[in-house]
C-alpha cells in the first residue's frame, strides 16, 4: 500500500519521499506534508481514540486547533505526547503512535466505556462514588485516573535543549496569510521593524488551502512572491514555525519557534526558541477556524472540516474520500465541492441547511436544500450518512461546514471580550484590545480574501502613520471579494443519537442540556461542568457552538448568554521551552569565592548558600566522615589557628557627612558615637520590629564606614538601607556601596590569629598589639607588602579573631600567603560547618534564630533597641505582644544523657505535660556536635527561658518519634567571659 | 510590563523589585503622641487601590534608583514615573 | 434530589430526563437573618455550615457574577494542613479534617483525594525548619512525615537527585494532604446550602452598606436593597473594594498569582509536590492534567492576569526537580486575584461596624481552607465567638503585635 489517496498538484515536493511509521506500519510521504496529510495520503482514516468513551476518530481539521488526531510522537526520551498530527510536518524516519487506547488502535478494549455512556453523562461522577467512602480513593479513583489522560510522557529526562531571545520591532504582524501578508508588505515598504510571525512551515495561510486568484496569479504564487519580496528585505525579520502565544502587558508578546521539530533530530542544536518579542504595535492577523455542525453520531473517522478537506486536496494533493458528501451552511461547502470535483474526487452530494437556489453547480452531486444530516454509520471510519428526510448515502468522507470563528484568542489575553456579530454569525474583536494591537482580516470577521488583504494593508498604514513612518501609496492586491454570509445551524436534531460538540472530551448536545437542566448554565458552568473547550484544543472547534446549543436551552440570545475567552498560550507550548537553558547544574548561577579554586584543590567539600558555593569542610588525610574533618577544623582552631573564607557577608560601603546619623537610622542600637577605628556590633529591625539581620558596622573614618551583612540578607539589607536613604530620608548626605563582590575577607581565628597575622600584615601599617589593635578594632593596612587591606578584630567563633579583607583579585594569594604563614602554627582552613559548630558553643544567633519572627526580646536583646533615638523598627517593635514576659528567650541546652544527640526542630514541654500545641514551650533552633566538650549542644527559644536555668524539659521530636530530657543552660557554652576573645 | 525608568528610559519589569503603595515613602514622626497607631497604619492598612495607583519599584538589576510608578492595577497601564527620592522631597521628608 | 450510583443508573436508562437544577434561582427576599456577599467557597460553605450547624437558614448568599467564580473556580486544588505556628495549624487541621468527611456530609462527589503532599527541602536550615513544623503538626494532631533523600529516590525517582543545582536533601511528607476538585467544592456547598432553604443568589452585585448609627442594616445590590440583621463580607480578592463601602480600610493588598496546566497526560505524578529552592508545586489531577503554580507576580493588581517573567520562572522551577516534563506542554495560564494579608494569614474577624463581619486575607491558601473557613465563620456569625481554631485569625492582632507568620517575611503582602 503507497499512498493511494495521494492525487495531482499540491505543494509536496514528490522528488522527496518521507519514510514514516504509524502504530508500527511503514508508510511513505512527501516533503512538504503534515503528518496529517501523509496519514490521509496512505488511507489511515482512523488515527485516535476520544478522552472519554474512546470513539474511533479520524482527522478533523488541517491546523493546530485539531482535537482527534493527536499523537506519541517519536520514542525513547524524546517521545512528545498529544502531538497534533495536523501540524506535525513530516519528516524522513517519522515514528507515531496512536494514544489513549488499550490493545491496538483497532480494538480498543476501552471502548467498552461508549456502552455505558447513558450512566457517564456530563458530571456523572459528583453523584456517585462517594460509598463506602474509603473506595472513592482506594478503587474508584486509581481506575479513573488511569483511564484519563491522553498520551505518556517518557518519563525520561527530556533529551533537547532550548533558548530563549528577545526581539524588538516597530510591527509585529501575527499571521502570514493574506491579511498579514498584506500587512508586512506595507509596513515593510515603509522601512519600519517588522515582525511577521506564522505558526505553519508554508507561509500564505489558506491561499496555499484555496484556489483564489491574487493579482491575477494564484494565491499561492502570489503569496511566494510577496514573501521573496519580504525576505530580501533588511528590515524585516519572517519567522515561520512560529506561534506567537500570548500577548502581555506593554505590547510585549510570547512566541514558540520550532527550529528542529521538522527534523530527524535536532543535531545539538536547540530544539525550540522562546522568544520575547516587544513591539511597539501589532496586528494579528490570525484568520480564522472553521467549526462544525453537530449532529448524529458526527464524530466518525472520515468526517472532517470542510477547509480541511479543500486543504488536503490542494495544498497536500491528497484524496481524504474516494466518494464525498458536503454538509453545509454557507457557501464555503460549495466551493469545497466544486474543489474536489476540480480534481476529480466523485462528490456524491451536497447538503445545504440552507433553502433556496443552490450557489454553484456541482458535477456529478445531487443537490440537497434545506436538509441535515442526523446518523452516521461506520465503525472505524465512515460509511453512510443519513439524511433529515431519512434517505442514506453511501460516502467515505463528509465534508461539515457550520461557519468560521474568527481568532480572537490573542485579543481576549488582556481581558478584551469578544462581540456577537449577527452578520457572520460569529465573535469578532471586541472594543478592548491588548495596548497596540489592531486585528486585520478574518480575524476580525473579513471572511473574504479581497477584504482580508485590503484590512491588512490598511492596519499596517494606520499603525505605522501613528509610528510616525509614511507608507508608499501601494494600492492593495486584488482579489475575489464576495461576501461571506451564513445561516447559524449550531447542531441538527437527531433524536436519541448523540451528536458531538466537543470531540476530544466527548461532550455531546445532550451533556449540555443536562448542564441547563441542572442549572449550570453560565457559559463558564457549562464548561465546568461538561468539561466542554477543556481538552487540548481549549475548545477552538467546540465553545462556540455549546455556547450556541445552551442559549437554546435558555431561550436567550447568544450574546445575551455569554461569551468564549481565551487564556493564554494560543497553542500549548513545552515546558522545557520555557525554562529554556535553566535546569540541571544551569538553573541558577554559581557564585563562587576568591578561596574557590584554593579550596577545590585543597579537598573541600562545598555546599549551596542561596547562589554562592562555600566551603562545607576540608577533608584532611583519610578522615573517615566530615565529622572528623569538622571537629579537628573546630579543635584545631581553638587550640591554634584557623582560616575561613567570610567573603560571602554582605558588605556595604556607607560614605558622607550624615553617614554615621543615617547608621543610627537603619540600626536599633546606637551608632553615631561610635569612635574612628571601632567596629560595633549591631542589629538591625525591619519596619514592623521584628530583627531581621545583625552584622558589624567598622568606622574608618569620620564620614565612612564598612558594614558587614549576613550572607543571606547582602541583597536585601542594602534594598531596605537604599530604600530609607532615598525614600525616608533624601536629605541625609550618604551614599551606598555594595562591595561584596568587591573584597575577599577571610577569619583568622585561634590563640595564634595574632602570631600569624603579624606576618601578614606590615609592621609599618598597623601595630598587632591588643593595647594598638584590641577586640573591636579596625583599620586600613597593607599587607605582604604594600597591598592594601583592612584589618577587623571581630570574632565570630569566640576565640581571638580578626576579619582580613584585600581587593577580591589577590583574594587567592592571600589565602595562600595566610595558609604558609600559618605552617608553623599548623593552621587549618574550616568550612561553615565548622563555622556554624564554633559559633553555636559560642551562643551566636544566625539563620536558624533570625528566621523572620524572632524579636530583639526574643534574643534577650530588647535593650539594645536605643530608646532616645529614631530608628527602623523602633515603635512597632514595642507592641505589647513582641514584650510578652513569658515570650520565648534565646539559651542553650545540653542533653541530661550526654551522650545523646540534640535534634534541631525540637519542640520543648515541661516535664509531666501532655504533647498538645497548647503545651508547646519552643523549640530548638540549633544544635551541634561541640567536640570542645565532648557533647552535643543546641541552642533554642523557650518560654521565659532566661529564668529557668538548670530545669530540665522535655525536647520532644514526634517526626523521628523519639523525646530526650534536655537542661536549659547559658547559650554561651564556651568562654562565657568572653576571655579569648579579648587576649 | 516595561518602565519607563526616567534616567535610563524603557526597562524590562524584569530588572525591577516591587515594594508596594508609595504611602510608605510617609513615615509616621517617631515622637508623635500617636506614634504607635500612626506606626500600625503605615505598617499595616492599605487603601488597595482598584485603578491608577502610585507605587514603589526598585530597579535593584539596574541603578538602584527607587521608583514612584504610576500604575492601574485594572489595566497595568502606566502613566507616570518619577524618582521617588524627588517625590519624597516633594512630600516634605528631609532628613 | 440524593445522588447515588442507584440513581445515575435509574436516571440513564430514562435519558437522564429526571435530573433538577442543583440550586434554586430565587428572587432576593426583602430581608434576612444573614446576608454573605461572596458566593465564592468560602461564602457558600459558610451559608452551608450556618444552616446545618447552627440552624441559621433564612440566608442569602449574594454573587456578583456565577457562584464559584473567583478563586475556589481557578486554583491549583490543594488541601493540606501542614502549617507551624499555633494560629494556624490547628485552624487548618479542622479543615482538613472536614475534607476527609466532606463528601458523605454533602452528598456530593468533590473527589477529596488524599495523595500526599511532599516538600522538599535543599539545605541543613530548611531541614531543621521543617522538622520543626512536623513537629509542630504532630502537636497539633496532624500527620508528618519526614522523608531523607534515598527515602524519597527510591518513592519518587523522577526527581532530579544527581544532577541539580540545589540537590534534594529531604522532605516533609503530609500524607494527608492532597488535591480537591475545585468547582465540586463551590456546587456541592450551594447545593447542601440551597436544600437546606439558603437562598442563593447569581448576578447580584453589592453596591453599597446601609449603615446606621454605626451599625449595618443590609446592602443595596444591583437588583436592590436587601435587609440583614448580620452582613458578613466574603470576597478574597474584591475585599479592599467592598470593605471600601463601608469606610473600612484593612491590611490586605490584592495581588495577582498566576497558575498552570498542561495538557492531559497518562500518570506521572502520585501527589503534591513542592520544590523549595525555587517556585514551583505541582499536582495532577484525575483527568491528567499537571496542574502547578509559582509565585506571586509581585506587583497589586485586580487584572486577572499576569506576565512572562513567572511563567518563565516556575517553568524552570519545574524542570529544576523534574526533567522528564520537559516536552509536557502548558496548555492554559491563569491569573487569580489574591487577597494578600499583611502576615500571609487570614482573618476572620467582627469589623468597626456593628453586624458587619470579614472574612478575606487568605493570600494564596485558601482552597484548602474553605470548610475551616465557612465553619468558624458560620460560628462567629451566628455567636459572635470565635471558634476555637480561630482565635487569632483577628484583625487587630497587628495592633497588638501577634503576627502570624509562617514565611517570617513581615508585614510585606507579596512575600507571603
Amino acid at each position: 500500500m503507497s499512498q493511494i489517496n495521494r492525487i495531482t498538484g499540491g505543494l509536496v515536493d514528490r522528488s522527496r519521499t518521507m519514510n514514516f511509521t504509524f502504530n508500527g506500519k511503514s508508510m511513505q510521504g512527501y516533503a512538504g506534508d503534515t503528518l496529517a496529510s501523509a496519514l490521509l495520503a496512505n488511507g489511515q482514516v482512523l488515527v485516535g481514540r476520544s478522552f472519554k468513551y474512546h470513539r474511533p476518530r479520524g482527522i478533523l481539521t488541517d491546523g493546530s486547533e485539531e482535537p482527534n488526531a493527536l499523537v506519541e510522537l517519536r520514542s525513547g526520551a524524546a517521545q512528545e505526547p498529544n502531538t497534533r498530527a495536523t501540524v506535525t510536518e513530516l519528516f524522513d524516519g517519522l515514528t507515531a503512535a496512536s494514544q489513549n487506547h488499550r490493545g491496538s488502535l483497532e480494538n480498543d478494549f476501552m471502548a467498552i466505556t461508549d456502552l455505558a455512556s447513558p450512566f457517564l453523562s456530563a458530571g456523572f461522577y459528583y453523584k456517585t462514588f462517594m460509598w463506602p467512602a474509603a473506595f472513592w480513593e482506594k478503587v474508584y479513583e486509581p481506575i479513573i485516573r488511569k483511564s484519563a489522560g491522553l498520551g505518556r510522557l517518557s518519563m525520561q529526562e527530556d533529551p533537547d535543549t532550548y533558548d530563549k531571545g528577545f526581539l524588538h520591532c516597530d510591527l509585529l504582524v501575527i499571521g502570514a496569510g493574506p491579511a498579514g501578508l498584506s500587512a508586512a508588505l506595507a509596513a515593510a515598504r515603509s522601512g519600519a521593524r517588522v515582525i511577521l510571525a506564522d505558526e505553519d512551515f508554508a507561509p500564505g495561510g489558506r491561499l496555499n488551502s484555496e484556489t483564489y486568484a491574487v493579482d491575477g496569479m494564484s494565491g499561492t504564487d502570489w503569496a511566494t512572491q510577496a514573501v521573496a519580496e519580504l525576505t530580501s528585505m533588511d528590515n524585516v525579520r519572517l519567522m515561520t514555525r512560529t506561534t506567537v502565544y500570548g500577548a502581555y502587558d506593554h505590547g510585549i508578546y510570547g512566541a514558540l519557534e520550532r527550529c528542529t521539530d521538522h527534523l530527524p533530530g535536532a543535531g545539538g542544536k536547540p530544539r525550540q526558541v522562546l522568544w520575547r518579542i516587544y513591539s511597539k504595535r501589532a496586528v494579528l492577523a490570525a484568520g480564522a477556524t472553521e467549526r462544525p455542525i453537530a449532529f448524529g453520531n458526527n464524530d466518525r473517522p472520515g468526517i472532517m472540516l470542510a477547509s480541511a478537506v479543500r486543504t488536503y486536496v490542494n495544498r497536500f494533493g491528497v484524496a481524504p474520500g474516494k466518494r464525498v458528501a458536503v454538509l453545509t451552511n454557507n457557501d464555503d461547502g460549495w466551493r469545497t465541492a466544486h474543489d474536489l470535483v476540480a480534481k476529480g474526487i466523485a462528490v456524491t452530494a451536497v447538503i445545504d441547511t440552507r433553502n433556496g437556489p443552490a450557489p454553484l453547480e456541482v458535477a456529478g452531486a445531487r443537490h440537497i436544500r434545506g436538509a441535515g444530516v442526523v446518523d452516521t454509520a461506520g465503525r472505524r471510519a465512515l460509511s453512510r450518512i443519513t439524511l433529515t428526510d431519512g434517505q442514506m448515502i453511501d460516502t467515505d468522507c463528509l465534508a461539515v461546514s457550520g461557519g468560521w470563528n474568527p481568532a480572537v484568542h490573542l485579543t481576549c489575553h488582556q481581558q478584551g471580550r469578544p462581540v456577537w456579530n449577527e452578520q457572520i454569525s460569529a465573535f469578532v474583536p471586541g472594543n478592548i484590545l491588548p495596548a497596540g494591537m489592531v486585528v486585520a482580516g478574518a480575524a476580525n470577521g473579513a471572511l473574504s480574501l479581497g477584504a482580508a488583504l485590503t484590512a491588512g494593508r490598511d492596519a499596517a498604514n494606520a499603525q505605522l502613520s501613528d509610528l510616525g513612518f509614511t507608507a508608499p501609496d501601494t494600492a492593495a492586491p486584488t482579489a475575489e471579494d464576495e461576501g461571506f454570509s451564513c445561516e447559524p445551524k449550531w447542531h441538527i436534531p437527531s433524536g436519541k443519537k448523540r451528536a458531538w460538540v466537543d470531540f476530544q472530551n466527548d461532550v455531546t448536545v445532550k451533556d449540555i442540556r443536562l448542564s441547563h437542566r441542572e442549572g449550570f448554565k453560565s457559559v463558564e458552568h457549562l464548561k465546568r461542568y461538561t468539561t466542554t473547550g477543556m481538552a487540548t484544543d481549549q475548545g477552538k472547534t467546540s465553545n462556540m457552538s455549546a455556547l450556541a446549543i445552551m442559549s437554546e436551552c435558555t431561550g436567550k440570545s447568544i450574546p445575551e448568554t455569554g461569551t468564549t475567552i481565551f487564556r493564554p498560550p494560543y497553542t500549548p507550548v513545552p515546558i522545557g521551552a520555557l525554562a529554556g537553558r535553566s535546569r540541571g547544574k544551569d538553573f541558577r548561577p554559581y557564585r563562587l569565592t576568591p578561596s574557590h579554586e584554593w579550596a577545590t584543590r585543597h579537598g573541600a567539600t562545598f555546599v549551596e548558600v542561596g547562589n554562592w558555593l562555600r566551603a562545607q569542610w576540608f577533608v584532611k588525610g583519610n578522615e573517615n566522615g566530615w565529622r572528623d574533618s569538622v571537629d579537628r577544623e573546630v579543635l584545631n582552631t581553638r587550640n591554634s589557628v584557623g582560616i575561613c573564607d567570610v567573603t560571602t557577608l554582605g558588605k556595604i560601603d556607607i560614605q558622607g557627612k550624615d553617614a554615621a546619623e543615617f547608621l543610627n537610622k537603619v540600626y536599633a542600637n546606637a551608632f553615631a558615637k561610635l569612635a574612628v577605628g571601632r567596629v560595633r556590633y549591631g542589629i538591625m529591625l525591619r519596619e514592623d520590629g521584628i530583627c531581621y539581620d545583625d552584622g558589624t558596622t567598622a568606622r574608618m573614618s569620620e564620614n565612612h564606614f564598612v558594614m558587614t551583612t549576613t550572607t543571606a540578607n547582602a541583597v536585601l539589607v542594602f534594598r531596605r538601607m537604599e530604600f530609607a536613604r532615598q525614600c525616608l530620608f533624601p536629605e541625609m548626605d550618604v551614599h551606598l556601596i555594595s562591595t561584596t563582590d568587591a573584597w575577599a575577607q577571610f577569619a583568622v581565628a585561634g590563640p595564634n590569629a595574632r602570631k600569624l597575622l603579624s606576618k601578614i600584615v606590615d609592621a609599618d601599617s598597623q601595630d598587632m598589639s591588643n593595647e594598638a589593635f584590641p577586640f573591636m578594632a579596625c583599620g586600613e593596612v597593607t599587607v605582604c607588602g604594600g597591598t592594601p587591606g583592612r584589618l577587623f578584630r571581630i570574632s565570630f567563633s569566640g576565640e581571638l579573631a580578626y576579619e582580613i579583607a584585600v581587593p577580591a583579585r589577590y583574594g587567592n594569594s592571600l589565602i595562600e600567603a595566610l595558609m604558609k604563614a600559618g605552617e608553623e602554627f599548623g593552621a587549618c582552613p574550616y568550612g561553615t560547618e565548622a563555622l556554624g559548630v564554633m559559633r553555636i558553643e559560642k551562643g551566636h544567633a544566625a539563620g536558624n534564630e533570625l528566621d523572620g519572627r524572632t524579636t530583639a526580646h526574643m534574643l534577650g536583646m530588647g535593650g539594645m533597641v536605643s530608646k532616645k533615638k529614631d530608628s527602623i523598627g523602633k515603635i512597632l517593635s514595642q507592641r505589647p505582644d513582641m514584650n510578652r514576659d513569658d515570650a520565648e528567650r534565646l539559651v542553650g541546652f545540653r542533653p541530661v544523657d550526654r551522650s545523646q544527640k540534640l535534634i534541631a526542630g525540637s519542640h520543648f514541654l515541661t516535664k509531666g505535660d501532655e504533647a498538645t500545641m497548647a503545651n508547646d514551650q519552643g523549640w530548638m533552633t540549633s544544635v551541634a556536635w561541640s567536640p570542645s566538650l565532648n557533647h552535643s549542644v543546641g541552642l533554642g527559644f523557650i518560654k521565659s527561658g532566661h529564668t529557668r536555668m538548670g530545669e530540665i524539659v522535655r525536647a520532644v521530636s514526634p517526626v523521628h518519634n523519639t523525646e530526650m530530657d534536655v537542661e536549659i543552660v547559658s547559650a554561651h557554652f564556651i568562654d562565657p567571659e568572653g576571655e579569648r576573645l579579648r587576649a | 510590563m516595561i518602565i519607563n525608568h526616567p534616567l535610563l528610559g524603557p526597562r524590562d519589569v524584569a530588572e525591577f523589585i516591587y515594594l508596594g503603595d508609595a504611602c510608605l515613602i510617609d513615615r509616621p514622626d517617631w515622637e508623635a503622641d500617636d506614634a504607635a497607631e500612626a506606626f500600625h497604619e503605615y505598617g499595616y492598612l492599605r487603601d488597595n487601590i482598584a485603578g491608577p495607583m502610585q507605587e514603589l519599584w526598585y530597579h535593584e538589576q539596574g541603578d538602584r534608583s527607587w521608583l514612584v510608578v504610576t500604575r492601574d492595577t485594572l489595566t497595568h497601564e502606566i502613566t507616570n514615573v518619577e524618582m521617588a527620592r524627588d517625590v519624597a522631597r516633594a512630600r516634605g521628608r528631609s532628613k | 434530589m440524593h445522588y447515588s450510583a442507584l440513581r445515575i443508573l435509574k436516571e440513564g436508562l430514562t435519558g437522564n430526563k429526571g435530573w433538577k437544577p442543583v440550586w434554586r434561582e430565587p428572587e432576593p427576599k426583602a430581608e434576612y437573618d444573614v446576608i454573605i456577599i461572596g458566593g465564592g467557597g468560602h461564602g457558600l460553605a459558610t451559608a452551608y455550615y450556618l444552616a446545618k450547624e447552627y440552624g441559621i437558614t433564612n440566608v442569602a448568599v449574594l454573587e456578583k457574577s456565577w457562584i464559584g467564580s473567583g478563586n475556589v473556580g481557578r486554583n491549583t486544588t490543594i488541601i493540606r494542613s501542614n502549617y507551624l505556628l499555633p494560629g494556624n495549624e490547628p485552624f487548618y487541621e479542622l479543615s482538613l479534617k472536614l475534607w476527609e468527611g466532606l463528601e458523605q456530609d454533602f452528598n456530593y462527589n468533590a473527589m477529596v483525594s488524599q495523595r500526599s503532599i511532599l516538600n522538599l527541602l535543599h539545605s541543613d536550615a530548611q531541614r531543621d525548619a521543617f522538622i520543626r513544623r512536623g513537629n509542630a503538626m504532630f502537636l497539633a494532631g496532624a500527620d508528618a512525615e519526614f522523608a531523607t533523600a534515598d527515602q524519597l529516590r527510591a518513592e519518587l525517582p523522577f526527581l532530579d537527585f544527581d544532577n541539580a543545582r540545589f540537590p534534594i536533601k529531604g522532605g516533609l511528607f503530609q500524607r494527608r494532604g492532597g488535591t480537591v476538585r475545585h468547582d465540586a467544592v463551590a456546587w456541592g456547598y450551594a447545593r447542601g446550602a440551597d436544600r437546606r432553604g439558603v437562598d442563593i443568589i447569581q448576578n447580584c452585585e453589592v453596591t453599597g452598606f446601609d449603615i446606621e448609627n454605626g451599625v449595618c442594616r443590609g446592602v443595596q445590590t444591583s437588583r436592590g436593597p436587601i435587609r440583614a440583621r448580620k452582613v458578613a463580607m466574603c470576597v478574597a480578592g474584591s475585599s479592599g473594594r467592598v470593605a471600601a463601602m463601608a469606610g473600612l480600610r484593612l491590611p490586605i493588598e490584592s495581588h495577582v498569582l498566576q497558575a498552570f496546566v498542561t495538557e492531559g497526560l497518562k500518570p506521572v505524578i502520585p501527589g503534591v509536590i513542592t520544590f523549595g529552592a525555587g517556585h514551583f508545586y505541582v499536582s495532577q489531577s484525575d483527568k491528567g492534567g499537571l496542574v502547578f503554580g509559582g509565585d506571586l507576580d509581585g506587583y497589586n493588581s485586580y487584572a486577572s492576569r499576569g506576565n512572562l517573567p513567572v511563567v518563565e520562572d516556575v517553568a524552570e522551577g519545574g524542570m529544576a526537580i523534574m526533567p522528564i516534563i520537559g516536552r509536557a506542554r502548558l496548555l492554559r495560564s491563569w491569573g487569580g486575584i489574591m487577597d494578600m494579608s499583611m502576615d500571609g494569614s487570614p482573618y476572620i474577624d467582627k469589623t468597626s461596624v456593628g453586624g458587619l463581619y470579614f472574612n478575606g486575607g487568605w493570600c494564596y491558601g485558601g482552597f484548602k481552607a474553605t470548610p475551616g473557613s465557612g465553619l468558624c465563620y458560620a460560628h462567629l456569625i451566628a455567636k459572635d465567638t470565635y471558634h476555637p481554631v480561630a482565635t487569632e485569625l483577628r484583625l487587630d492582632r497587628f495592633r497588638r503585635g501577634h503576627m502570624i507568620d509562617e514565611k517570617g517575611q513581615g508585614n510585606q503582602p507579596n512575600l507571603h
